[in-house]
Protein backbone atom coordinates (compact mmCIF):
# COMPACT_ATOMS: atom_id res chain seq x y z
CA UNK A 1 0.00 0.00 0.00
CA UNK A 2 2.88 2.27 0.91
CA UNK A 3 4.52 1.74 -2.17
CA UNK A 4 1.16 2.68 -4.12
CA UNK A 5 0.68 5.45 -2.58
CA UNK A 6 4.35 7.02 -3.28
CA UNK A 7 3.47 5.41 -6.99
CA UNK A 8 0.55 7.20 -7.22
CA UNK A 9 2.00 10.33 -5.71
CA UNK A 10 4.98 10.25 -8.33
CA UNK A 11 2.34 9.73 -11.27
CA UNK A 12 -0.42 12.20 -10.34
CA UNK A 13 -0.02 14.53 -7.29
CA UNK A 14 3.65 15.84 -7.51
CA UNK A 15 3.55 15.26 -11.42
CA UNK A 16 7.01 16.28 -12.28
CA UNK A 17 6.23 18.61 -15.40
CA UNK A 18 3.42 20.30 -13.83
CA UNK A 19 3.60 20.55 -10.04
CA UNK A 20 7.16 20.75 -10.21
CA UNK A 21 8.41 22.26 -13.59
CA UNK A 22 10.85 19.90 -14.56
CA UNK A 23 12.01 18.63 -17.65
CA UNK A 24 10.22 21.86 -19.70
CA UNK A 25 12.76 22.16 -22.50
CA UNK A 26 11.30 18.50 -23.95
CA UNK A 27 8.15 19.53 -22.71
CA UNK A 28 7.86 22.21 -24.69
CA UNK A 29 10.30 21.27 -27.98
CA UNK A 30 8.96 17.74 -28.54
CA UNK A 31 5.02 18.12 -27.93
CA UNK A 32 4.21 19.57 -30.96
CA UNK A 33 3.72 16.16 -32.24
CA UNK A 34 2.09 13.21 -31.47
CA UNK A 35 4.39 10.11 -31.93
CA UNK A 36 7.44 11.60 -31.35
CA UNK A 37 5.63 12.28 -27.32
CA UNK A 38 5.14 8.72 -27.27
CA UNK A 39 8.47 7.74 -28.09
CA UNK A 40 9.87 10.11 -25.78
CA UNK A 41 8.03 9.37 -22.93
CA UNK A 42 8.97 5.73 -23.03
CA UNK A 43 12.34 6.73 -23.28
CA UNK A 44 12.54 9.25 -20.72
CA UNK A 45 10.56 6.60 -18.45
CA UNK A 46 13.42 4.30 -18.85
CA UNK A 47 15.85 6.48 -19.01
CA UNK A 48 15.16 7.72 -15.39
CA UNK A 49 14.41 4.34 -13.86
CA UNK A 50 17.98 2.90 -15.20
CA UNK A 51 19.88 6.33 -14.00
CA UNK A 52 18.32 6.32 -11.00
CA UNK A 53 19.03 2.80 -9.77
CA UNK A 54 22.51 3.54 -10.58
CA UNK A 55 22.64 7.04 -8.74
CA UNK A 56 21.15 5.37 -5.93
CA UNK A 57 23.76 2.52 -6.08
CA UNK A 58 26.76 4.95 -6.33
CA UNK A 59 25.62 7.19 -3.46
CA UNK A 60 24.76 4.50 -0.96
CA UNK A 61 27.57 2.40 -1.54
CA UNK A 62 29.91 4.88 -2.94
CA UNK A 63 29.39 8.56 -1.46
CA UNK A 64 28.07 8.08 1.63
CA UNK A 65 30.70 5.28 3.19
CA UNK A 66 33.37 7.82 2.07
CA UNK A 67 31.85 10.79 3.45
CA UNK A 68 32.13 12.29 -0.12
CA UNK A 69 27.80 13.75 -0.40
CA UNK A 70 29.14 17.11 -1.51
CA UNK A 71 30.07 15.65 -4.51
CA UNK A 72 26.69 14.48 -5.44
CA UNK A 73 26.06 17.21 -7.88
CA UNK A 74 29.22 15.98 -10.07
CA UNK A 75 28.86 12.61 -9.95
CA UNK A 76 25.18 12.25 -10.88
CA UNK A 77 25.59 14.62 -14.08
CA UNK A 78 28.78 12.14 -15.03
CA UNK A 79 27.16 9.31 -14.41
CA UNK A 80 23.89 10.26 -16.19
CA UNK A 81 25.93 11.64 -19.46
CA UNK A 82 28.07 8.73 -19.36
CA UNK A 83 25.17 5.90 -18.92
CA UNK A 84 23.15 7.44 -22.00
CA UNK A 85 26.08 7.64 -24.08
CA UNK A 86 27.30 4.12 -22.91
CA UNK A 87 23.35 3.07 -23.95
CA UNK A 88 23.35 4.24 -27.19
CA UNK A 89 26.25 2.78 -28.52
CA UNK A 90 24.73 -0.55 -27.22
CA UNK A 91 21.52 0.15 -28.73
CA UNK A 92 22.86 0.96 -32.18
CA UNK A 93 24.70 -1.83 -32.44
CA UNK A 94 21.92 -4.29 -30.94
CA UNK A 95 19.38 -2.92 -32.43
CA UNK A 96 19.58 -0.48 -35.21
CA UNK A 97 15.29 -0.66 -35.25
CA UNK A 98 15.40 0.46 -31.85
CA UNK A 99 17.86 3.16 -32.56
CA UNK A 100 16.05 4.87 -35.12
CA UNK A 101 13.21 5.37 -32.87
CA UNK A 102 14.97 6.33 -29.72
CA UNK A 103 18.42 7.57 -30.88
CA UNK A 104 17.37 11.38 -31.58
CA UNK A 105 15.82 11.42 -28.30
CA UNK A 106 18.95 9.88 -25.90
CA UNK A 107 21.15 12.83 -26.65
CA UNK A 108 18.57 15.03 -25.44
CA UNK A 109 17.98 13.52 -22.23
CA UNK A 110 21.53 13.04 -21.10
CA UNK A 111 21.68 16.70 -19.64
CA UNK A 112 18.04 17.44 -19.18
CA UNK A 113 16.47 18.33 -15.76
CA UNK A 114 14.24 15.61 -14.87
CA UNK A 115 16.64 12.92 -15.70
CA UNK A 116 19.14 14.61 -13.01
CA UNK A 117 16.32 15.61 -10.56
CA UNK A 118 14.76 12.06 -10.14
CA UNK A 119 17.68 10.81 -7.98
CA UNK A 120 18.40 14.25 -6.11
CA UNK A 121 14.75 14.03 -4.74
CA UNK A 122 15.20 10.19 -4.18
CA UNK A 123 18.53 10.45 -2.15
CA UNK A 124 17.56 14.08 -0.03
CA UNK A 125 14.51 12.04 1.12
CA UNK A 126 16.38 8.88 1.75
CA UNK A 127 14.45 6.26 0.04
CA UNK A 128 15.14 2.67 0.68
CA UNK A 129 15.76 0.38 -2.88
CA UNK A 130 12.39 -0.57 -3.79
CA UNK A 131 11.08 2.85 -3.07
CA UNK A 132 13.20 4.17 -5.37
CA UNK A 133 12.64 2.22 -8.00
CA UNK A 134 8.86 2.89 -7.85
CA UNK A 135 9.48 6.45 -7.20
CA UNK A 136 11.53 6.74 -10.53
CA UNK A 137 8.99 4.54 -12.67
CA UNK A 138 6.11 6.27 -11.13
CA UNK A 139 8.37 9.57 -12.15
CA UNK A 140 8.60 8.90 -15.42
CA UNK A 141 5.06 7.56 -15.85
CA UNK A 142 4.01 10.74 -14.59
CA UNK A 143 6.34 12.83 -17.60
CA UNK A 144 5.03 11.09 -20.51
CA UNK A 145 1.51 10.66 -19.24
CA UNK A 146 1.97 14.85 -18.95
CA UNK A 147 3.80 14.90 -22.31
CA UNK A 148 1.12 12.90 -24.49
CA UNK A 149 -1.70 14.80 -23.24
CA UNK A 150 0.16 17.77 -24.19
CA UNK A 151 0.88 16.80 -27.81
CA UNK A 152 -2.44 15.96 -27.77
CA UNK A 153 -4.03 19.53 -26.84
CA UNK A 154 -1.25 20.80 -28.81
CA UNK A 155 -2.11 19.38 -32.53
CA UNK A 156 -5.61 20.50 -31.83
CA UNK A 157 -4.38 23.72 -31.62
CA UNK A 158 -3.37 24.18 -35.32
CA UNK A 159 -6.48 24.28 -36.29
CA UNK A 160 -7.79 26.84 -33.22
CA UNK A 161 -7.65 30.64 -34.15
CA UNK A 162 -5.40 31.48 -31.96
CA UNK A 163 -4.29 35.34 -31.61
CA UNK A 164 -1.28 36.31 -33.33
CA UNK A 165 0.69 37.35 -29.96
CA UNK A 166 0.10 34.09 -28.44
CA UNK A 167 1.14 32.23 -31.48
CA UNK A 168 3.69 29.20 -30.41
CA UNK A 169 5.04 28.88 -26.80
CA UNK A 170 2.75 31.62 -25.38
CA UNK A 171 -0.24 29.42 -25.97
CA UNK A 172 1.64 26.41 -24.90
CA UNK A 173 2.56 28.07 -21.84
CA UNK A 174 -1.28 28.95 -20.71
CA UNK A 175 -2.63 25.54 -21.77
CA UNK A 176 0.05 23.67 -19.96
CA UNK A 177 -1.35 26.01 -17.03
CA UNK A 178 -4.52 24.79 -17.83
CA UNK A 179 -3.36 20.88 -17.85
CA UNK A 180 -1.58 21.71 -14.15
CA UNK A 181 -4.36 23.17 -13.12
CA UNK A 182 -6.72 19.80 -13.82
CA UNK A 183 -3.69 18.10 -11.71
CA UNK A 184 -4.41 19.95 -9.17
CA UNK A 185 -7.51 18.43 -8.46
CA UNK A 186 -5.50 15.40 -7.95
CA UNK A 187 -3.94 16.80 -4.87
CA UNK A 188 -7.06 15.84 -2.91
CA UNK A 189 -6.53 12.20 -3.50
CA UNK A 190 -4.38 11.05 -0.93
CA UNK B 1 30.33 43.60 -33.01
CA UNK B 2 31.04 46.25 -30.41
CA UNK B 3 31.60 45.43 -27.01
CA UNK B 4 28.71 47.18 -25.30
CA UNK B 5 26.32 45.09 -27.83
CA UNK B 6 27.84 42.14 -26.81
CA UNK B 7 26.98 42.68 -23.36
CA UNK B 8 23.55 44.36 -23.96
CA UNK B 9 22.14 41.83 -26.34
CA UNK B 10 21.19 39.28 -23.48
CA UNK B 11 18.90 41.78 -21.62
CA UNK B 12 16.28 42.47 -24.24
CA UNK B 13 16.87 40.98 -27.41
CA UNK B 14 18.21 37.95 -26.54
CA UNK B 15 17.02 37.91 -23.38
CA UNK B 16 17.99 33.91 -22.37
CA UNK B 17 14.00 33.37 -20.94
CA UNK B 18 11.50 35.04 -22.38
CA UNK B 19 13.02 35.48 -26.28
CA UNK B 20 15.96 32.19 -26.28
CA UNK B 21 13.34 30.18 -23.82
CA UNK B 22 16.49 28.28 -22.23
CA UNK B 23 16.10 26.67 -18.96
CA UNK B 24 12.36 27.30 -18.32
CA UNK B 25 11.86 25.63 -14.61
CA UNK B 26 13.77 27.94 -12.28
CA UNK B 27 11.83 30.86 -13.51
CA UNK B 28 8.30 28.66 -12.66
CA UNK B 29 9.80 26.56 -9.39
CA UNK B 30 11.66 29.39 -7.56
CA UNK B 31 9.87 32.42 -7.95
CA UNK B 32 6.76 32.35 -5.58
CA UNK B 33 9.18 35.19 -3.61
CA UNK B 34 11.42 37.59 -5.02
CA UNK B 35 14.22 36.67 -2.65
CA UNK B 36 14.34 33.51 -3.86
CA UNK B 37 13.70 34.42 -7.42
CA UNK B 38 16.61 37.26 -7.03
CA UNK B 39 18.69 34.20 -5.65
CA UNK B 40 18.24 32.29 -8.55
CA UNK B 41 19.07 34.92 -10.87
CA UNK B 42 22.23 35.43 -9.25
CA UNK B 43 23.37 32.21 -9.07
CA UNK B 44 22.97 31.86 -12.37
CA UNK B 45 24.65 35.11 -12.97
CA UNK B 46 27.70 33.78 -11.36
CA UNK B 47 27.92 30.55 -12.50
CA UNK B 48 27.16 31.37 -16.74
CA UNK B 49 29.89 34.18 -16.63
CA UNK B 50 32.82 32.58 -14.59
CA UNK B 51 31.83 28.98 -16.68
CA UNK B 52 31.68 31.39 -19.76
CA UNK B 53 35.31 32.57 -18.81
CA UNK B 54 36.86 28.99 -17.61
CA UNK B 55 35.86 27.71 -20.90
CA UNK B 56 37.20 30.31 -22.34
CA UNK B 57 41.05 29.88 -20.97
CA UNK B 58 40.88 26.17 -21.56
CA UNK B 59 39.31 26.51 -24.97
CA UNK B 60 42.47 25.57 -26.88
CA UNK B 61 43.32 22.64 -24.72
CA UNK B 62 39.76 21.16 -25.16
CA UNK B 63 39.83 18.15 -27.27
CA UNK B 64 36.72 18.57 -29.61
CA UNK B 65 35.23 15.04 -29.38
CA UNK B 66 34.91 15.36 -25.44
CA UNK B 67 34.34 18.88 -25.05
CA UNK B 68 30.31 18.24 -23.71
CA UNK B 69 31.80 16.38 -20.72
CA UNK B 70 34.71 18.98 -19.87
CA UNK B 71 31.62 21.61 -20.06
CA UNK B 72 29.93 19.82 -17.69
CA UNK B 73 31.87 19.14 -15.36
CA UNK B 74 33.28 22.51 -15.13
CA UNK B 75 29.81 23.95 -14.77
CA UNK B 76 29.32 21.05 -12.03
CA UNK B 77 32.18 22.27 -9.97
CA UNK B 78 31.19 26.20 -9.91
CA UNK B 79 27.41 24.86 -9.17
CA UNK B 80 28.97 22.29 -6.05
CA UNK B 81 31.11 25.80 -4.76
CA UNK B 82 27.80 28.20 -4.78
CA UNK B 83 25.69 25.38 -3.09
CA UNK B 84 28.36 25.00 -0.23
CA UNK B 85 28.48 28.68 0.14
CA UNK B 86 24.90 29.41 0.59
CA UNK B 87 24.32 26.49 2.72
CA UNK B 88 27.44 27.84 4.99
CA UNK B 89 25.95 31.03 4.85
CA UNK B 90 22.21 30.97 3.85
CA UNK B 91 20.80 27.60 5.23
CA UNK B 92 17.23 28.55 4.99
CA UNK B 93 17.55 30.03 1.30
CA UNK B 94 19.56 26.73 0.46
CA UNK B 95 16.29 24.77 1.44
CA UNK B 96 13.94 26.53 -0.08
CA UNK B 97 15.81 26.50 -3.66
CA UNK B 98 15.86 22.82 -2.87
CA UNK B 99 16.98 20.39 -6.07
CA UNK B 100 16.63 23.71 -8.35
CA UNK B 101 19.91 24.37 -6.96
CA UNK B 102 21.59 21.05 -8.20
CA UNK B 103 19.45 21.74 -11.50
CA UNK B 104 21.58 24.94 -12.31
CA UNK B 105 24.12 22.29 -13.65
CA UNK B 106 22.15 21.18 -16.58
CA UNK B 107 20.39 24.69 -17.54
CA UNK B 108 20.23 24.72 -21.22
CA UNK B 109 21.48 28.25 -21.31
CA UNK B 110 25.02 27.97 -19.62
CA UNK B 111 25.91 25.21 -22.13
CA UNK B 112 24.52 26.89 -24.99
CA UNK B 113 26.90 29.98 -24.21
CA UNK B 114 29.83 27.63 -23.36
CA UNK B 115 29.32 25.88 -26.33
CA UNK B 116 28.45 28.83 -29.03
CA UNK B 117 30.46 31.88 -27.35
CA UNK B 118 33.52 31.28 -25.00
CA UNK B 119 34.38 28.30 -27.09
CA UNK B 120 35.33 30.40 -29.80
CA UNK B 121 36.02 33.86 -28.43
CA UNK B 122 38.58 35.26 -26.28
CA UNK B 123 38.43 36.04 -22.67
CA UNK B 124 36.48 39.83 -22.84
CA UNK B 125 34.34 38.67 -25.10
CA UNK B 126 33.23 35.68 -22.77
CA UNK B 127 33.12 36.90 -20.01
CA UNK B 128 30.41 40.45 -21.01
CA UNK B 129 28.35 37.57 -22.46
CA UNK B 130 28.14 35.71 -19.70
CA UNK B 131 27.41 39.55 -17.78
CA UNK B 132 24.94 40.13 -20.12
CA UNK B 133 23.21 36.73 -20.46
CA UNK B 134 23.33 37.22 -16.23
CA UNK B 135 21.33 39.92 -15.74
CA UNK B 136 18.99 38.83 -18.58
CA UNK B 137 18.29 36.01 -16.46
CA UNK B 138 17.98 37.81 -13.40
CA UNK B 139 15.86 40.55 -14.93
CA UNK B 140 13.19 38.10 -15.98
CA UNK B 141 13.62 36.16 -12.37
CA UNK B 142 12.99 39.62 -11.01
CA UNK B 143 9.89 40.13 -12.83
CA UNK B 144 7.90 36.85 -12.84
CA UNK B 145 8.90 36.84 -8.78
CA UNK B 146 7.10 40.16 -7.87
CA UNK B 147 4.35 39.64 -9.82
CA UNK B 148 3.69 36.58 -8.17
CA UNK B 149 4.77 37.48 -4.86
CA UNK B 150 2.76 41.13 -4.95
CA UNK B 151 -0.44 39.32 -6.22
CA UNK B 152 0.10 35.76 -5.04
CA UNK B 153 0.55 36.66 -1.35
CA UNK B 154 -0.09 40.31 -1.31
CA UNK B 155 3.35 41.11 0.39
CA UNK B 156 6.42 42.64 -1.72
CA UNK B 157 10.23 40.89 -0.08
CA UNK B 158 7.72 39.68 2.97
CA UNK B 159 6.63 42.82 3.77
CA UNK B 160 2.37 43.64 3.24
CA UNK B 161 1.97 46.06 0.69
CA UNK B 162 -1.87 46.05 0.28
CA UNK B 163 -3.13 45.98 3.61
CA UNK B 164 -5.11 43.37 5.74
CA UNK B 165 -8.43 42.98 3.85
CA UNK B 166 -6.31 42.52 0.73
CA UNK B 167 -7.71 38.90 -0.44
CA UNK B 168 -4.30 37.10 -2.57
CA UNK B 169 -5.24 35.64 -6.00
CA UNK B 170 -3.82 32.55 -4.36
CA UNK B 171 -3.73 30.75 -8.37
CA UNK B 172 -0.50 33.09 -8.89
CA UNK B 173 1.27 31.15 -5.99
CA UNK B 174 0.12 27.89 -7.61
CA UNK B 175 1.74 26.53 -10.06
CA UNK B 176 -1.14 27.12 -12.98
CA UNK B 177 -0.84 30.53 -12.41
CA UNK B 178 3.16 30.49 -12.80
CA UNK B 179 2.57 28.58 -16.35
CA UNK B 180 -0.10 31.11 -17.58
CA UNK B 181 1.73 34.69 -15.76
CA UNK B 182 5.20 32.99 -17.94
CA UNK B 183 2.85 32.89 -21.08
CA UNK B 184 1.36 36.39 -21.17
CA UNK B 185 4.88 37.77 -20.61
CA UNK B 186 6.40 36.21 -23.32
CA UNK B 187 3.29 37.05 -25.53
CA UNK B 188 3.64 40.58 -24.31
CA UNK B 189 7.95 40.97 -24.89
CA UNK B 190 7.19 39.25 -28.60
CA UNK B 191 4.83 42.62 -29.20
CA UNK B 192 6.88 45.01 -27.77
CA UNK B 193 9.83 43.16 -29.48
CA UNK B 194 8.01 42.95 -33.06
CA UNK B 195 6.44 46.89 -32.87
CA UNK B 196 10.12 48.14 -32.15
CA UNK B 197 11.63 45.98 -35.40
CA UNK B 198 8.77 48.02 -37.33
CA UNK B 199 9.69 51.25 -36.17
CA UNK B 200 13.21 50.90 -36.96
CA UNK B 201 11.89 49.59 -40.38
CA UNK B 202 9.86 52.55 -40.78
CA UNK B 203 12.94 55.07 -39.99
CA UNK B 204 14.87 52.75 -41.87
CA UNK B 205 12.37 53.77 -44.91
CA UNK B 206 12.04 57.15 -44.47
CA UNK B 207 15.77 57.83 -44.24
Amino acid sequence: MEYFTLFVGAVLINNFVLTKFLGLCIFFGVSKNLNASIGMGFAVTSVITMSTVLAWLLYNFVLVPFGLTFLRTISFVVLIASFVQLLEIIIKKQSPTLYNMWGIYLMLIATNCIVLSVPVISVTNEYGFLENLVFAVGSGLGFALALILMASCREKLDFADVPHALKGTPIAFIVAGMLSLAFLGFSGMI
Amino acid sequence: MSLWKVFSRGIIEENPYFVLALSLCPGLAVTTSVVNGLTMGLTVWFVITSNNVVVSIIRKTINKKVRVPVYITCIATIVTCVQLFLQAYAPDLYKALGVYLDLVVVFAIILARAESIASKNGIVVSFLDGMGMGVGFTIAMIVISVVRELFGNGTLLGIPMFGPTYQPALILALPPGAFMLIGFLMAGLKMWNESREKAKQLKGSEG
